[in-house]
């Protein structure tokens, strides 16, 4: 008898036209729903759009593009690069064009504005494209060539992933979610892990997880190799897309006899904050083993964690407190409605009481752009997804990722500590 | 296709961000791009590279961002070939889709030192080591993707397909 399908095979099945199910390691042209491309990958995206002689985006409506990773324009590079994004945009008739203004942090943004669903698959010229399976969608990350394809013929070349299921159980101790639950994972399984294949979330603690915080753990997904990083699709996911969606969408979940390439159980209760010490999301320690190491800057926001539940975390912690006066505080809302809902609500006003400074919505110093770079020598703790060598500044800076809640403690203490020392 | 060239030897785990700081992702071609590549982690790479030489790594080479910009900075450094144990996702499409061979062997890894010249024969599937005369074989790519690398990469094997 034929076993079931994973979630992951059955998202891939339902846009492979005519296809009876599909098995890991099939190669497969699967239609797309979304092609998403930022202002450092579509110029090299749109250049080959155009060597491939197709005058017309397949569909104006499923393309989007995003200003996010150098703008606003941080150089005259960087200005050329939007406007090249900008001119197709207009050109082309792309309905979702996302400029300084109306642009948000893609991740955040994509999900936010309704553009992604259940059901979908979505490709995209930025490798935490993978942040969308948090809402039951096969979502992935390529290179520009590939989005160039899809833009031209909505679809694009897939191998079928093996999955590794990870199952959550236990009880979450305050100040430990999703942001820990990833690294955790990470530190687990290394950053090869999951490599070519498809994590599945799930099991008891997940199923209790925010939608903010799933999209934090799909995120992550591609620093241990995955391809994408999937939830099963419930009630928190339904209630974050009701409102949101502007057209019908699917449902699939994994069968009860899939067949899983490994199947991994984690016990959360005695799980700590955890951190990530650089150069690679795998150095992952409880908070305990990083106390007492000096920071210059925290970052708190990007496609990781720049949700607004993300920062009332934050300012929950700073409200009422200073920045270390050694330490520079960055706190970056992820979108436009974002920053307006933390303005609203007040955020924005503990962030400055405080000593942090607030930014525009951008990727930003994430990957050493702009807008909080490091000098030689600087340590930075950040709510970022990656540590690599130079990847926030000089090649002799350091990157610790972590939690809102251990980066905003840090920010006050000065070195990196658990929020309870903080919170006392 | 025979290519030969000395050995540039890294370890497991070459990111994105070693091949391409993302600081030089304002600009978008192959040649402005090489002058950077590896900086953060071999200063002597992009002035010393010659063209037809090759990079051998280790476990899980470019793992990080989804940027085309690290395989354009290594073709566009001159060189022929990537030979790594395993590699990462994303670099692996984007390699074989802009006509960057790459190979992966972890026997023809472990056999090599920097400097060490070699001599690669595509269709074959062959690593000859000149040095010590070892010959190393890879997996074939699935027919699929020998499809895509013998149009020249994916743009050309789509506007074939698309005719």
């Amino acid at each position: 008898m034929l076993r079931g399908h994973t979630l992951a095979e059955k998202l891939i099945a339902s846009h492979v036209p005519d296809s009876a199910g599909v098995r890991p390691g099939d190669l497969v042209e699967v239609s797309v729903d979304v092609v998403l491309a930022n202002d450092i990958t579509a110029p090299i995206a749109l250049r080959e759009f155009e060597s491939l002689g197709v005058s017309r985006v397949f569909d104006p409506a499923k393309v989007v593009l995003v200003a996010d990773h150098f703008a606003p324009n941080k150089d005259i590079k960087s200005a050329e690069q939007c406007k090249v994004m900008r001119e197709f945009a207009r050109a082309q008739g792309i309905l979702h064009h996302y400029d300084v203004g109306r642009m948000g942090i893609e991740h955040v943004l994509l999900p936010e504005q309704g553009l992604v669903l259940p059901g979908d698959v979505v490709v995209g010229a930025d490798s935490h494209t993978c942040t969308y399976g948090a809402l039951g969608a096969f979502a992935t990350g390529m290179g520009s060539t590939d989005i160039a394809v899809a833009m031209a013929t909505g679809s694009i070349w897939m191998r079928v992933p093996e999955t590794l299921r990870i199952e959550y159980t236990g009880t979450l101790q305050p100040w430990v979610g999703g942001k820990d639950l990833i690294l955790y994972t990470i530190g687990q399984i290394g950053v090869s892990g999951a490599l070519y294949m498809a994590m599945e979330f799930a099991g008891p603690v997940v199923e209790s997880l925010p939608m903010a915080e799933r999209f934090t753990m799909s995120n992550m997904a591609i620093e241990a190799g995955g391809k994408a990083g999937l939830f099963a699709v419930d009630d928190a996911t339904r209630a974050y897309v009701a409102g949101r969606a502007t057209r019908d969408y699917r449902v699939f979940a994994s069968d009860p006899d899939a067949v899983y390439a490994r199947v991994l159980t984690l016990d959360v209760t005695s799980m700590e904050p955890q951190v990530a010490f650089p150069h690679l999301p795998e150095n992952v320690h409880p908070v305990c083993k990083a106390a007492g190491i000096k920071i210059d800057q925290a970052v708190i926001g990007s496609c990781t964690n720049g949700r607004l539940e993300d920062l009332r975390i934050a300012a929950q912690i700073l409200a009422g407190r200073h920045v270390h006066p050694d330490v520079r505080c960055i706190v970056i809302p992820g979108t436009q409605q974002v920053y307006l809902d933390a303005l609203r609500e007040g955020l924005v006003e503990t962030f400055i009481e405080a000593g942090a400074v607030v930014s525009t919505p951008t990727c930003g110093p994430c990957l050493g752009g702009h807008m909080g770079i490091l000098a030689a020598g600087e340590r930075a703790i950040s709510t970022t997804n990656r540590n690599f060598r130079g990847r926030m500044g000089h090649p002799d800076s350091e990157v610790y990722l972590s939690s809102p809640a251990v980066a905003a403690a840090s920010a006050i203490a000065g070195t990196i500590v658990h929020p309870d020392e903080v919170m006392q | 296709m025979t290519l030969r060239g000395s050995v540039w030897k890294y370890g497991d785990n070459v990111d994105t961000d070693a091949i391409i700081p993302a600081r030089y992702l304002n600009m978008s071609t192959a040649e402005e791009l090489a002058r950077h590549c590896m900086e953060d982690i071999d200063t002597s790479f992009a002035g010393a590279v010659q063209p037809g030489d090759m990079i051998v790594a280790g476990e899980n080479f470019g793992c990080g961002s989804s940027r085309e910009h690290a395989p354009l900075a290594i073709k566009g450094a001159g060189v022929s070939c990537v030979i790594a144990k395993s590699f990462a996702r994303i670099f692996y499409r984007n390699a074989i889709n802009i006509g960057l061979p790459i190979l992966a062997c972890p026997e023809a890894v472990a056999g090599m030192e920097k400097g060490d010249v070699l001599s690669v024969d595509l269709e074959a599937g062959t690593i000859t080591n000149m040095r010590t005369g070892q010959i190393y074989h890879t997996t074939p790519f699935p027919p699929f993707i020998m499809g895509i690398i013998q149009a020249g990469g994916l743009i050309p094997y789509t506007r074939e397909k698309m005719k």
